[in-house]
C-alpha cells in the first residue's frame, strides 16, 4: 500500500466520524440511554457481588466500572449491531456492490477505514460522559498510570477491528441470503452472550466461561476491560486480539472472493 | 351537547381500532408471504429476549439469592414484565420510527389521508416477529408459576391478567409519550429505549436491589414500578416498597388509565406542534 492509498483511506475514516457528528441529538440521546441502562446493571451487579464478593476474581469496585465500561463501549465496538453493515447489506441486495467493485480502492479496507472514523466517534461521544458519570456516583476502580490507558485505548481499537471483522463476515452472507436480517439478528445475539455485556465472561461457570473466552468475541469487552482493571496483560491481550483479527480479515478476504465471482455469475 | 361530543369520541375511538386493525391485517399478511423469513425473525426475537433470562440464570448459578429473592421469585418479576413489554411491543413498538416518519417529511402522507394518525403510526409496519418476546416471557412466567412458592387465594389468580393488561397499558403509554416527544426532537429515538427496554430490564430484578430514589422515580414519576413490583409483592407476600399502603397492589388497571389519558394528550400536543419539513 503507497503513502497516497493510505492517505485515501485516512480520508474515508474521517468521513465516517464526521458523517456520525451530525447526529448531534441522536448522539445525545444515546448516551442518556446508555447512562440510564449503567444504572439498571450497576445495581443488579452490586446485589450479585454483595452476595458473593470476589466473584469471577473482581471485587466489586472492579464489577462497577465493567458495567460502565460495557456502556461507554456498546456503540463504539457496535457490540449489539450498528455500524457499516446495513449499507453494505442494501449495496449488495440492489446490485449497487457492482460499482464499488470497479472503484480503485479495496473493498474490505474501504468499509474498515469508514467503520474505525465511525467507532473512533462513538468511542469520544458516547463513551466518555457513560464513563465519567458512573465514575462520579459509583465506587470505580480506574488506573492512575497513563501507560494502563494507553495499553487499554490500543486494545479498543484491536477491538473495533475485531467486530469490524466479524461484521464485514455478516454483511457479506446477503451475496447469498439477499435478506440478510436473520444473520444479522444472528450475529448481535452471539455478540451480546459472548463478548462480556450481559455478564462479565469471568463470571461464566467452567468449560462454558472458558469457551467463550477464547471466542473472538471477548476482544471487544471482556480484553479491553481487564487491561483496564490490571487483570489481563498488555502484551498478551494484543497478540490474542491481533490474531482473531488477522484471521477473522483473511476469512473475510476469502469469502469476498468467492462473492465477487458471484457477482459476475448474476451479472449484477 | 356533552353527551354528543362523548359519544363523538366514542366513535373517534372506534375508527381508531377499526383503522389499525385493518393496517396491523395487511402487513400481518405481507409478513406471511415470505414465512421462512418470518419464522426466522420471530425466532430471534425470541432468542435475543431469551438471553437476558440466561444472564439471570447465569447469575443464579453462582448465587442463592439477588437482593434477597430467589430465583423462583426473580423468574415470577421477569415473566410478568416480559409479558407485559411485549404484548405491548407488538402492538405499537414501530411507534418509535415516528422520529424518521418526521425527519423524511413521509409523516405528511398519514396526516392527509382520512384515519386517525396516531391508529396509522401505531400500525405502521406492524411486526408479527415481535410475538417471540411475548412467547419468551409467557414460558417464563409458566416456569415461574410452577416453581413458586406462592399461598394462592382468588384475588392473587385474579390478578394476575390484570397485572399483565395493566402492565402492557402502562407501557404502550410510555411508548406513545415517546414518539409524541419525537415530534420536538426528531432524532432522539433512543431516549424511548432507556424507558421501555431500560424499564422493562429493571423491572426483571426485585425493587430491594436499587437505590430508593430509583424506586420513587418508577413509582411516582414514570409508574412502571405497577407493572409488576407492586402486585409481586403482594402476591409473594413480601414486603412493598417504599413502605407503600397495601391496596397499591390492585391499582395497576387505574394507573394504567391515567398514564394512557396523560400519553394520549401528549400526543395530541405533539401533533399540533407538528411542522413538516416539506420535502
Amino acid at each position: 500500500m503507497g503513502v497516497g492509498s493510505g492517505r485515501l483511506y485516512v480520508a474515508v475514516a474521517a468521513g465516517g466520524f464526521r458523517r456520525y457528528a451530525t447526529y448531534r441529538v441522536a448522539t445525545a440521546a444515546g448516551v442518556f440511554t446508555n447512562t440510564v441502562f449503567g444504572l439498571v446493571l450497576v445495581y443488579t451487579y452490586l446485589a450479585l457481588w454483595d452476595e458473593k464478593p470476589q466473584l469471577g476474581g473482581y471485587d466489586q469496585a472492579q464489577a462497577v466500572t465493567f458495567v460502565w465500561l460495557g456502556q461507554a463501549l456498546l456503540a463504539a465496538l457496535a457490540i449489539g449491531g450498528g455500524g457499516f453493515e446495513d449499507e453494505l447489506m442494501e449495496r449488495i441486495r440492489t446490485g449497487d456492490i457492482a460499482v464499488d467493485l470497479y472503484r480503485p480502492a479495496d473493498l474490505q479496507l474501504w468499509w474498515l477505514a469508514a467503520d474505525v472514523g465511525r467507532a473512533l466517534f462513538q468511542l469520544v461521544a458516547r463513551g466518555v460522559v457513560p464513563l465519567v458519570f458512573g465514575s462520579l456516583f459509583f465506587p470505580v476502580e480506574l488506573p492512575r498510570e497513563v501507560s494502563v490507558w494507553a495499553a487499554f485505548l490500543v486494545a479498543v481499537v484491536l477491538g473495533m477491528v475485531v467486530s469490524f471483522a466479524l461484521r464485514y463476515l455478516v454483511a457479506l452472507s446477503a451475496f447469498w441470503l439477499l435478506d440478510g436480517t436473520g444473520v444479522k439478528q444472528m450475529g448481535w445475539i452471539v455478540g451480546l452472550f459472548c463478548s462480556g455485556m450481559l455478564l462479565p465472561l469471568n463470571v461464566f461457570p467452567g468449560a462454558l466461561g472458558e469457551v467463550v473466552r477464547a471466542l473472538p468475541w471477548s476482544s471487544l469487552l471482556q480484553a479491553p476491560a481487564d487491561v483496564l482493571l490490571g487483570e489481563a496483560g498488555a502484551l498478551g491481550t494484543f497478540v490474542f486480539q491481533g490474531v482473531w483479527a488477522v484471521a477473522l480479515l483473511a476469512v473475510g478476504r476469502l469469502v469476498q472472493a468467492a462473492a465477487t465471482r458471484r457477482v459476475v455469475v448474476q451479472g449484477g | 351537547m356533552a353527551e354528543t361530543a362523548h359519544a363523538a369520541g366514542r366513535g373517534r375511538v372506534a375508527e381508531g381500532l377499526r383503522v389499525y386493525g385493518l393496517i396491523v391485517m395487511m402487513w400481518v399478511r405481507s409478513t406471511m408471504a415470505y414465512r421462512t423469513s418470518f419464522v426466522l425473525t420471530a425466532f430471534g426475537n425470541f432468542a435475543i429476549t431469551a438471553l437476558d433470562f440466561v444472564a439471570i440464570l447465569l447469575m443464579f448459578s453462582r448465587v442463592d439469592a439477588l437482593g434477597g429473592w430467589s430465583l423462583s421469585e426473580v423468574a415470577l418479576l421477569y415473566g410478568l414484565s416480559g409479558v407485559s413489554f411485549g404484548l405491548a411491543d407488538l402492538a405499537i413498538g414501530s411507534m418509535e420510527r415516528l422520529g424518521r416518519r418526521v425527519r423524511d417529511g413521509t409523516l405528511d402522507t398519514l396526516l392527509v389521508r382520512p384515519a386517525p394518525v396516531l391508529a396509522q403510526v401505531a400500525a405502521d409496519r406492524f411486526g408479527l416477529r415481535r410475538l417471540g418476546r411475548v412467547v419468551q416471557g409467557l414460558l417464563v412466567l409458566g416456569y415461574a408459576l410452577t416453581v413458586v412458592d406462592v399461598d394462592w387465594s382468588v384475588a392473587k389468580v385474579l390478578l394476575m391478567p390484570v397485572m399483565l393488561l395493566s402492565g402492557a397499558g402502562i407501557f404502550c403509554a410510555v411508548f406513545v409519550a415517546a414518539a409524541a416527544f419525537q415530534f420536538v426532537a426528531q432524532d432522539a429515538s433512543e431516549v424511548s429505549n432507556a424507558f421501555t427496554y431500560g424499564g422493562t430490564t429493571m423491572l426483571q430484578y426485585p425493587p430491594t436491589v436499587f437505590a430508593l430514589d430509583l424506586v420513587r422515580g418508577v413509582t411516582f414519576v414514570v409508574p412502571l414500578a405497577f407493572v409488576n413490583w407492586l402486585p409481586a409483592c403482594y402476591v409473594l407476600g413480601r414486603p412493598y416498597p417504599l413502605d407503600l399502603p397495601r391496596w397499591v397492589a390492585f391499582a395497576p388497571p387505574l394507573v394504567a388509565v391515567a398514564c394512557c389519558a396523560l400519553a394520549g394528550l401528549a400526543w395530541r400536543a405533539g401533533l399540533r406542534s407538528y411542522r413538516s419539513t416539506g420535502s
